[in-house]
């Protein structure tokens, strides 16, 4: 217990002190947030979907949860590079453990960063439906970062460096966060795009955040934390199989 | 008894025999020496016996252990000081001690003593709540040494602990580690470039080259058997006066741009 909070600790303090990281990584919604829900708003509207901000703020809320929650995955690359990794593994301490305070870790900070996130598009005009379902919205920003976190360690366990990390970010995450209903409704998609946002779990995660805090689910919330709770399940296993496997 | 067994070990990276079939055991209680030129297979060896690196082939028991199917275990009987950078840069100097003594369990009271104790020893106590980042090359390796002993376990894997560090340190450390190893009779099994140091600690040596070990005894066994008069001399006999390339796998270039300070 001792050890995954020290572990934890070290990724939280590790957070908190690199400012430039935290506001540079805020940049990007906020863009998204302004120049898409300013910007397409009106073409939303007429439409007739309503308007865009309410729907696009969970879904950029989900995708700095993602970001953050798949680097901080990876950071066990920079401490592979830099040396540390290798004072964790050769203590006495379980491989599990480490993927367990890592995880949290991980996954902590992305929270962190989801709720700052809720917060600016709060200040942008974002309307929250109901306070008490706000219990919920966290839920879902947790899933989705305990999940996107475990998935960046499982991928930085086989990668030697951050080489293949543009590869990643071109070929996976964006895509993830694209297909994933964060920027436009699922519905009424051809079938090729519809079939790949049915498999992308942060489709799951965005529907479950959209639904908590706004009410407007696609698909249920049942179907949200289930398939979520499955797919983290999953990916936290073979995380820690792979990382496992590490050598230094 | 022996307390480390290595049996007919072999680490091949690709077509580069690191380890190329040795096999040796250290007594409980002793300090020794594994010598040998750059890329002789130290570290290699090292890394194999604390679990790191999977062996290509052999055996290795650690107090009793396995390395490969008790690696839990043989991870609960030894501390070590890494040749390679270690330290986390952006946790101040105790943080980094902090988090070693937690995962090894360091009862709370022994560690904020020891951690003074250790700290002052290396002469950072009045820097430990700076970020390492802002530390000198040498300074980060006295930290790494501090940190390395903040635990006693049954074996201490010290791989070049002191390079790098003015004399004035490297004579302290080893004093320390000598007096741990008298008191509290931790096994330690060592690598050094500096032969006056394994001349001055070491009860046994082994010197490899090329992944083999050439010789295995006391200092004054392989002065005898080289005819030499210091274990300078006869490490040059047994390993020949050709120069080594200089080893160059990626965690010491690694150390070396850290130490330039070149960051992400
Ligand atoms: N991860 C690796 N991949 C490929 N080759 C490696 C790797 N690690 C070590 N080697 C090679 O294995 C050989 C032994 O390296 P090792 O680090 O064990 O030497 P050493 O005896 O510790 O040398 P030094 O005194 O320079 O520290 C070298 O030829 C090195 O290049
Ligand atoms: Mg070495």
């Amino acid at each position: 217990m001792n050890t995954i909070y020290i572990l934890w600790l070290r990724q939280v303090k590790r957070y908190l002190r690199s400012k430039s990281r935290m506001i540079g990584s805020l940049s990007q919604p906020i863009l998204f947030l302004v120049a898409l829900g300013y910007g397409l708003g009106p073409t939303f509207q007429r439409a007739g979907e309503g308007n865009y901000i309410q729907f696009l703020a969970p879904g950029v809320i989900a995708m700095s949860v993602l970001f953050s929650a798949i680097f901080s995955g990876m950071d066990i690359i920079w401490d592979k590079q830099f040396g540390f990794l290798k004072e964790t593994l050769a203590a006495p301490i379980s491989r599990f453990e480490i993927m367990i305070g890592r995880t949290l870790g991980g996954a902590t900070t992305s929270i962190f960063q989801g709720i700052l996130v809720l917060l600016i598009s709060l200040l942008l005009g974002f309307k929250i439906s109901s306070f008490s379902l706000l219990f919920t919205a966290f839920i879902f920003i947790f899933m989705i970062a305990v999940l996107f976190t475990a998935l960046g360690t499982s991928i930085a366990s086989v990668l030697e460096d951050m080489q293949g990390f543009q590869l990643i970010m071109n070929f996976l995450v964006m895509p993830t966060f694209f297909l994933s209903g964060a920027l436009f409704p699922l519905d009424g998609l051809p079938k090729s795009i519809e079939i790949i946002s049915k498999i992308n779990p942060l489709s799951y995660g965005v529907d479950g955040l959209r639904g908590a805090l706004t009410g407007l689910y696609q698909f249920t919330f049942t179907t949200d934390l289930i398939t979520l709770l499955i797919i983290t399940f999953i990916l936290f296993l073979i995380g820690s199989y792979l990382f496992s496997k590490i050598q230094v | 008894m022996s307390i480390i067994e290595v049996i007919n070990l072999k680490k091949y990276f690709k077509e580069i025999k690191a380890v190329d079939d040795i096999s040796f055991s250290v007594n409980e209680g002793e300090i020794f020496a594994f010598l040998g030129p750059n890329g002789a297979g130290k570290s290699t060896t090292i890394k194999m016996l604390t679990t790191l690196l999977k062996p290509t082939n052999g055996k290795i028991i650690v107090n009793s252990f396995d390395t490969e199917k008790q690696s839990n275990e043989v991870r609960h009987s030894f501390g070590i000081v890494f040749q390679d950078y270690s330290l986390d840069d952006e946790l101040t100097a105790y943080e980094n001690m902090e988090f070693h003594g937690s995962l090894y369990r360091v009862p709370k009271k022994i560690r904020h003593k020891r951690i003074e104790q250790l700290l002052n020893i290396v002469e950072l106590w009045d820097r430990k709540d700076y970020l390492v980042k802002t530390f000198s090359g040498g300074m980060k390796r006295r930290l790494e040494i501090a940190r390395g002993l903040l635990h006693h376990p049954k074996i201490f894997f010290l791989d070049e602990p002191t390079i790098g560090l003015d004399p004035q340190t490297r004579n302290h450390i080893w004093d320390y580690i000598q007096k741990l190893n008298k008191e509290e009779k931790i096994t330690i099994l060592l690598t050094t470039h500096y032969m006056e140091e394994a001349e001055k600690v070491a009860n046994r040596v082994a010197i490899i080259d090329h992944g083999k070990i050439v010789i295995l005894g006391t200092v004054e066994e392989l002065n005898q058997k080289a005819n030499t008069n210091s274990l300078e001399n006869a490490f040059l006999h047994f390993t020949g006066y050709n120069l080594r390339e200089e080893s160059t796998n990626g965690i010491d270039r690694m150390r070396m741009r850290h130490n330039h300070k070149i960051k992400r």
